[in-house]
């Protein structure tokens, strides 16, 4: 049996394969907990995670029934961050918005990324007018204001969570592309590829088993920068009441229903608005950490 | 009848000034037996060989008045149909190991996935296949090393890998380009040795593309050698030595042997060849 001790993780010659990978995760968690920024990003994240996890739970009131006897209240012992125009709890409202929140930005990297992933390898491995055409597109996109795109999009297909998912994946996929684009063609020519073409794989298997593989670590660490900026356009969307619909707590339209009352209740659209910067700043944080973990050339010692 | 037939094979790029030739049009035959082509860097060896598997990259243009392979026009073949032949039936073995395995995926499932594609088999018996392939090219602990990443071995058994992945479906016809310039000269004869194995083994035809005339006539049936983009000399490996073409003689003339006291070799006269 294998002791899981730190001179066995860091062990410079790893007797299994199993051994070499945990003690590279090792070395990994312990660059990022080196990193303080980061583990403050990492503890507001698992944070978010347990509360939209926990969220009945955790809630003391309902998010969404009323008590129009206890309208905007200020914040005390009983509520703890207050009450809104309808009498409801803001805290459990906050704490039932997260998974909203963590709903819209999963559903937008996983519908963007590989859609990017996709577009960027067949553009980066095919070249010429493919590339041209596929390229010309992602830098369409590109060149609009993310909000102002997604704003477009959701206006066209209605307002509501999935739609308000559907317009911001469209608004991230092309960075992903750019990146994919560039990754592929760092290797387009390399031999390992000729060999498998000369094998007679079609391109289709060249694509999704050689080239992607090899673009993802890449992509992944960009989608984990990108989450801030998702959580905000999100946000965005639901001020302007494009996204999640009332009653659904979503912190962007709690911030939105508070604004007729900031100047006399101002807990009503402040306490959404300190969920959102502490959300976004952790996965800003966090981000940050792990490209600084998983690229060696930033690496300073 | 011949396995591989080329009538006036030309290859060409576009350049400042017009079309470039690399090869201005050769023509050879090849039955199943093992022929050698030698020629200096940019003698066009290699995009002869890769013409054959019509993998010129644009905007390089290939023509031929006639390319059989078997019977078939690789000339006039569809993507699809010339997709099926490669690896099945025609094969090529490059260069380096280092570069030519995907450095990502385990040994045992890249030379699995040639199986996947061009045979019906499952997961089990494709595995068996590439364990009896990893020991035809006499590699000791198949099972080992099927788990095994490129980088975890060496260049010689890299090469070796590479040889089984291209033979395990028992092509007609084997073409390695400087199979064995990256390796180490004992194990160049190591790999050169399981590659002749094969080739008699099986019949397959086989050309080696190399610069070491020594090695090529070694291992080989028949010689071209090339010369700016041209055939300058065609003969059985054991007439290399009365060969007439000055370049052919200029380039045996260079080769030191152990046993000789010259205090300079011979530099090949360009002028007289009226090449570059």
């Amino acid at each position: 049996m294998m002791q899981l001790s730190h001179a066995w993780l860091v062990d410079e010659n790893p007797e299994t394969r199993f051994q070499a990978g945990a003690g590279q995760t090792y070395r990994m968690v312990r660059a990022l907990l080196r990193n303080p920024l980061a583990v403050v990003g990492l503890v507001i994240i698992i944070g978010l995670l347990i509360v939209a996890a926990f969220a009945p739970v955790l809630a003391p009131y309902s998010p969404i029934e009323s008590n129009l006897g206890a309208r905007l209240l200020a914040p005390s012992a009983d509520h703890w961050m207050g009450t809104d125009e309808l009498g409801r709890d803001i805290l459990s409202r906050i704490i039932h918005g997260a998974r909203i929140t963590l709903m819209i930005v999963l559903l937008v990297a996983v519908i963007s990324a590989p859609v990017g992933l996709l577009v960027g390898t067949v553009a980066g491995y095919f070249g010429g007018w493919v590339d041209r055409v596929l390229m010309g597109l992602t830098d369409v996109f590109l060149s609009m204001p993310k909000l102002i795109l997604a704003l477009a999009f959701v206006a066209a297909l209605g307002p509501g969570i999935e739609n308000a998912v559907i317009a911001i994946a469209i608004t991230t996929w092309p960075v992903y592309a750019r990146i994919a684009r560039a990754e592929t063609l760092t290797f387009r020519n390399a031999e390992f590829i000729s060999a498998i073409q000369m094998q007679g794989a079609s391109h289709t298997r060249v694509i999704l088993r050689h080239i992607m593989p090899l673009c993802l670590s890449s992509t992944i660490v960009r989608v984990t920068l990108d989450m801030a900026g998702i959580i905000l356009t999100a946000a965005g969307l639901g001020f302007l009441g494009l996204g999640a619909q009332p009653p659904l707590p979503e912190w962007g339209a709690m911030i939105s229903s508070g604004r007729a009352f900031i100047l006399d209740q101002w807990w009503v659209a402040t306490m959404p608005g300190f969920a959102i910067v502490i959300v976004s700043l952790g996965f800003c944080l966090f981000g940050d950490g792990l490209r600084d973990v998983l690229d060696p050339r930033n690496r300073t010692r | 009848m011949s396995l591989l037939t080329i009538e006036n094979l030309r290859v060409s790029f576009p350049g400042e000034q017009g079309a470039i030739e690399v090869v201005k049009g050769i023509s050879f035959e090849l039955g199943r037996e093992r022929l050698g082509i030698v020629g200096e860097s940019g003698s066009g060896k290699s995009m002869t060989g890769r013409s054959i598997l019509r993998l010129i990259e644009k905007p390089g243009k290939v023509t031929a008045d006639r390319m059989e392979f078997d019977g078939l026009d690789l000339m006039t073949l569809s993507n699809k149909r010339m997709r099926a032949l490669r690896g099945a039936r025609m094969s090529m073995v490059m260069q380096d190991p280092k570069f030519s395995l995907n450095p990502v995926m385990r040994i045992g499932d890249q030379i699995a996935e040639v199986l996947s594609f061009h045979s019906t088999l499952n997961a089990r018996e494709r595995r068996k296949r590439v364990l009896e392939s990893l020991e035809a090219v006499r590699i000791t602990d198949p099972e080992r090393v099927y788990k095994l990443y490129p980088h975890e071995v060496s260049g010689g058994m890299g090469q070796r890998i590479m040889i089984a992945m291209m033979v395990i479906l028992e092509p007609d016809l084997m073409i390695a380009d400087e199979p064995t310039s990256a390796l180490d000269v004992s194990v160049q004869a190591q790999v050169l040795d399981i590659m002749d194995d094969l080739v008699t083994r099986t019949g397959m035809g086989l050309i080696i593309i190399s610069h070491d005339l020594n090695m090529v006539a070694r291992y080989c049936d028949r010689i071209l050698v090339m010369f700016n983009g041209e055939i300058v000399e065609s003969c059985q490996a054991s007439e290399l030595a009365n060969a007439r073409h000055p370049y052919t003689q200029g380039l045996l003339a260079s080769m030191p042997t152990l046993d000789e006291h010259r205090d300079r070799l011979p530099v090949l006269d360009r002028t007289q060849l009226g090449g570059v």
